[in-house]
């Protein structure tokens, strides 16, 4: 089926998600739409989706003209589509995850789960899958929980499937395998829609590429277009794509972590017996599938865990069990994984926000008043040096775009004097222009001497930023490897397995 | 030389490691209540000897009654409780968990042992135990039908905390029309039908201000009592009360015995012996059930309650969902209410539902949002209600006031004690906000 989306229009108030975007993917095709975070891709493949509706614009079915009211109507002309964040019912088993929406039934509008199971086999089978119909969807590996929805819309003929971002949480052999269910599906004649801003996995498998920029299109790319041709259009200058540092000057060893082992609500071991060090002037880089222990091991660093055992140190202090107050006393800077969670209050202005961690003492405060002096003086000054594109110091923080939010969760955590950074996915949501910018700021913080733990998902950003990499695996560390390690090292790692050659540094 | 290989790709469990998180709650509950029942059985002892009647006086099949004498009841029960007390701390020390059954075991022999204490040391020490279970299904009844109305609107994606106002609509509302009515047959049938429409009508507030305009589910329920209570007391006290022979007289059901089943000891009287809203309600909890868990509509409705985005995409209307669902549930808990006019008291009364509602909510959570549970935890409910009337009429010497607070403190400590942490349907109390 060929699809084609004509001068879509898209507005948010003021705001124009998608300013006049033409788009045409042909059955049997890989199109990719590629575009930062931000760009419109998600906003127009909901409006194909059926859950906007497009302000200006049409939509074409193999040339005839569609109306989607909503995703039912989208669906039952044959498209399908592989969510960002999985649109699967945790508590639901695969084949009732399946089934929802288009249920056989038996006669009283009993469920009929023997067709349902078989459907799942059968698309399973067909694909090499291996997914089990009874299992519990929250009890799946999030890799397998990618193939329940591939399943899903299979098993509504999608004739056009659309894949938003479905690499942000896989391994990179998982990542493998995907491409190859792509590829897969291509040869028997399914129009693919690829939205991505991960240049390497366009140029393996795209056929055609349209490279979307705030709302627009800016261009189509070739398959054979270089990194830096497909960065540069897609952010609209050119951009450097690794991080200049110099190598690490290394100082005394600061963090200690020993025996670590973290335990959850339900009794899971999440962080399983980890102990490793860093030194002041380094960073030390967390890789590893989301999910596997590092939100538990910052967390735990930040002391916001309620059960620990192990020991945690810094510069000779132990931190086990004391409160966050201490251990941010200590000079422990965080940045949390979640900004819009736990790193800001968005309804707070962006001067407010940056002295949330100091609000029980000199100089913001004094005598229980706040100085709004002293805190408009301070958050000028940050506001200028991190660089936060701002109206002002008043502005609500919620209404700045990620990039610059997360400059101001780097501006607190870096004004502070620090003995030690926890940063976890620093970059997260945020534009290439505001990467570019957090990294060099990582990087000025272990140049200053500060220890560093990054935790990132992102193979770039690990090997970009990292002089040695641990890598962790259901809880527990699978080894720490030097900063230049081999990306296919590196996957193989992330999946749980143990370097060949012993684990160096 | 054996090389050690690891496998090629990821392994197929996704298990962690596990260690169990110890909990002494059990053992420490266990304990207080252990040194309680000593205090009181022992220390406090009464002297003599408690009955309990087995059947009642017309049963076809009559069992002996019991004797038990109140010394020997007392100790055998506290050592038997410290037993269960000794072996919890054991499993908890060897890290493992300690089981419901064994809760159960606990509640049954301390139980035991109160009941014969208690009779002991009462004016007339014999305890109708057919009697004390039918009395505490009918006061159950009530809460039963609250509670699977919890459950499907929790299910869904609504918390209702207005299961009390829908109550207490479906006992004026029901207790009017089937006096306006007056026929001993239509009219309690036609006030059933008036009470669940009353429910639906509540429901309908709920549901339009929680869904379609998202104003904060628990605010709405909180107020929708409130109005309830001063429209039915208002009406009640203006209208009602000097028409009371026209308008609050209603027709009560009949009791219909089922043939031979309501000849079982003990369990016959108590489930069979009842009026026809007691079979219904037997019915929509098997109904509610099979439902919720075998059906589309049930299918459907649980997407909705647990992530209604991703409902929405494979094409279920949310809104539509949510709407109808929370106004059957207004139905079955005003035919509830219904009860408390037509199946028990004869009128109605300010007031006269008295918290039902909330404690129908404490079945909904204690029952962990499944029907049969919820009903069991209702049915635990009506008992301590029920024990609190009896050893009243019996004249225990337990203070009456103290004995009030039973049904509440068993619910708190239902609640708040066994209950711990359980998860609820995920998007229960958040609107569907679409863009």
């Amino acid at each position: 089926m060929k699809l084609e989306l004509r001068g879509i229009t898209k507005r948010f108030g003021s705001l124009v998600a998608n300013d006049h975007i033409d788009l045409t993917v042909e059955a049997g095709e890989i199109h990719s739409l590629l575009g930062e975070n931000g760009a419109g891709k998600s906003t127009l493949m909901n409006v194909l989706y059926g859950l906007y509706q497009a302000d200006e614009g049409e939509i074409l079915l193999d040339d005839v003209v569609q109306h989607f009211t909503g995703p039912g109507d989208a669906m039952k002309s044959g498209i399908g589509m592989v969510h960002q964040h999985f649109m699967l019912i945790p508590v639901f088993t695969v084949a009732e995850n399946v089934m929802l929406g288009h249920e056989s039934t038996k006669a009283g509008g009993f469920l009929d789960l023997q067709s349902a199971r078989a459907k799942v086999r059968e698309i399973s089978d067909r694909f090499g899958f291996d997914v089990d119909p009874d299992a519990l969807v929250d009890d799946l590996p999030v890799g397998v929980q990618q193939r329940v929805e591939i399943i899903k819309a299979l098993s509504r003929d999608a004739k056009v499937l659309v894949f938003d971002e479905p690499t942000a949480v896989l391994t990179p052999q998982e990542t493998d395998e995907l491409m190859a269910i792509m590829r897969q599906l291509r040869e028997s004649g399914t129009a693919i829609v690829f939205i991505t801003h991960k240049l390497r996995e366009v140029r393996e498998v795209a056929d055609r590429i349209t490279v979307v920029r705030l709302g627009k299109v800016v261009g189509e790319a070739s398959p054979t277009a270089s990194n830096a041709e497909l960065a540069s259009l897609m952010v609209g200058r050119a951009v450097e794509l690794t991080v200049q540092k110099d190598p690490a000057k290394l100082g005394e060893p600061a963090l200690v972590v020993d025996g670590l082992t973290v335990i959850d609500h339900i009794g899971q071991l999440v962080v399983n017996d980890v102990s490793f060090e860093v030194r002041r002037g380094e960073i030390l880089a967390v890789a590893g599938v989301q999910g596997n222990g590092q939100t538990e091991l910052t967390e735990a660093l930040l002391g916001l865990q309620p059960r620990v055992q192990g020991s945690i140190s810094l510069d000779g202090d132990e931190l086990t069990g004391a409160s966050v107050r201490k251990i941010l006393d200590a000079g422990v800077g965080f940045v949390p994984e979640d900004r819009n969670e736990d790193g800001l209050v968005g309804e707070f202005s962006i001067a407010e926000n940056l002295m949330l961690d100091r609000s029980n003492s000199a100089p913001f405060v004094k005598a229980g008043n706040v100085q709004r002096g002293a805190l408009e003086q301070f958050a000028t000054e940050k506001v200028a040096e991190f660089d936060v594109r701002t109206p002002g110091i008043d502005t609500k923080v919620g209404r700045l775009s990620g990039g610059n939010q997360q400059k101001v969760v780097l501006a607190r955590e870096l004004s502070r004097d620090l003995r030690l950074l926890v940063a976890a996915q620093p970059t997260r949501g945020v534009d290439v222009g505001s990467i570019e910018f957090i990294h060099k700021r990582i990087v000025a913080a272990r140049d200053a001497g500060v220890p560093v733990v990054v935790v990132s998902t992102e193979l770039d950003e690990v090997t970009a930023l990292a002089d040695r990499i641990m890598v962790m695996y259901r809880g527990r560390i699978v080894g720490i490897v030097p900063g230049d390690t081999p990306r296919d090292v590196l996957g193989l790692m992330m999946a749980g397995e143990v370097p060949a050659e012993g684990a160096a540094a | 030389m054996t090389t050690v290989t690891t496998s090629p790709s990821a392994p197929v469990s996704a298990a962690l490691d596990k260690t169990v998180v110890v909990s002494w709650k059990a053992p420490i509950a266990f304990a207080v209540f252990t040194v309680l029942a000593a205090v009181l059985f022992l220390a406090a002892g009464s002297h003599g000897e408690a009955t309990f009647k087995l059947s009642q006086a017309n049963d076809v099949i009559q069992l002996p009654d019991v004797t038990l004498s109140s010394e020997v009841t007392s100790w055998v029960c506290v050592v038997l409780m410290a037993a269960i007390t000794v072996v919890s701390a054991l499993l908890v020390r060897a890290k493992r968990k300690v089981g419901i059954w064994l809760v159960v075991l606990f509640a049954a022999i301390f139980l035991i042992g109160f009941l014969t204490w208690a009779a002991a040391g009462s004016r007339t020490p014999v305890i109708p135990l057919p009697g004390l279970l039918a009395g505490a299904l009918s006061l159950s009844v009530p809460l039963i039908f609250g509670s699977l109305c919890g459950v499907i609107s929790e299910r869904v994606g609504v918390v209702n905390i207005a299961i009390e106002g829908q109550l207490l609509a479906g006992a004026f509302t029901s207790a009017v029309v089937a006096s306006a009515v007056g026929n001993a047959i239509m009219g309690p049938a036609l006030g059933m039908i008036a009470a669940s429409i009353s429910g639906v009508l509540v429901a309908f507030v709920l549901a339009a201000f929680s869904i379609k305009y998202y104003v904060d589910q628990v605010i709405v329920g909180v107020v929708l009592n409130v109005l309830v209570l001063g429209l039915t007391s208002f009406l009640f006290s203006q209208v009602l009360a000097p028409n009371a022979a026209v308008l609050n007289s209603p027709p009560r059901l009949e009791r219909l015995p089922i043939p031979l089943l309501s000849e079982i000891p003990l369990i016959g009287p108590m489930f069979f012996r009842q009026t026809i809203i007691v079979y219904l309600m037997y019915i929509a909890v098997a109904v509610v059930y099979i439902g919720l868990f075998h059906t589309r509509w049930g299918l459907r409705l649980r997407s909705v309650g647990e992530h209604p985005q991703a409902a929405d995409t494979v094409g279920i209307n949310v809104t539509g969902t949510r709407f109808w669902n929370v106004s059957l549930a207004g139905a079955i808990a005003g035919l509830g209410g219904a009860f408390f006019t037509l199946g028990s008291v004869g009128a109605f009364n300010k007031e006269m539902t008295a918290g039902a509602g909330f404690i129908a909510l404490a079945a909904v959570i204690f029952g962990q949002w499944d029907p049969i549970k919820a009903t069991l935890a209702a049915l635990l409910f009506g008992f301590a209600s029920n024990l609190q009337n009896t050893l009243g009429v019996i004249g225990s010497p337990v203070p009456s006031e103290f004995m009030l607070m039973l049904p509440y403190l068993i619910t708190i400590l239902a609640v708040a004690g066994f209950v711990g942490k359980v998860r609820g349907p995920a998007a229960a109390g958040k609107p569907y906000i679409k863009s």
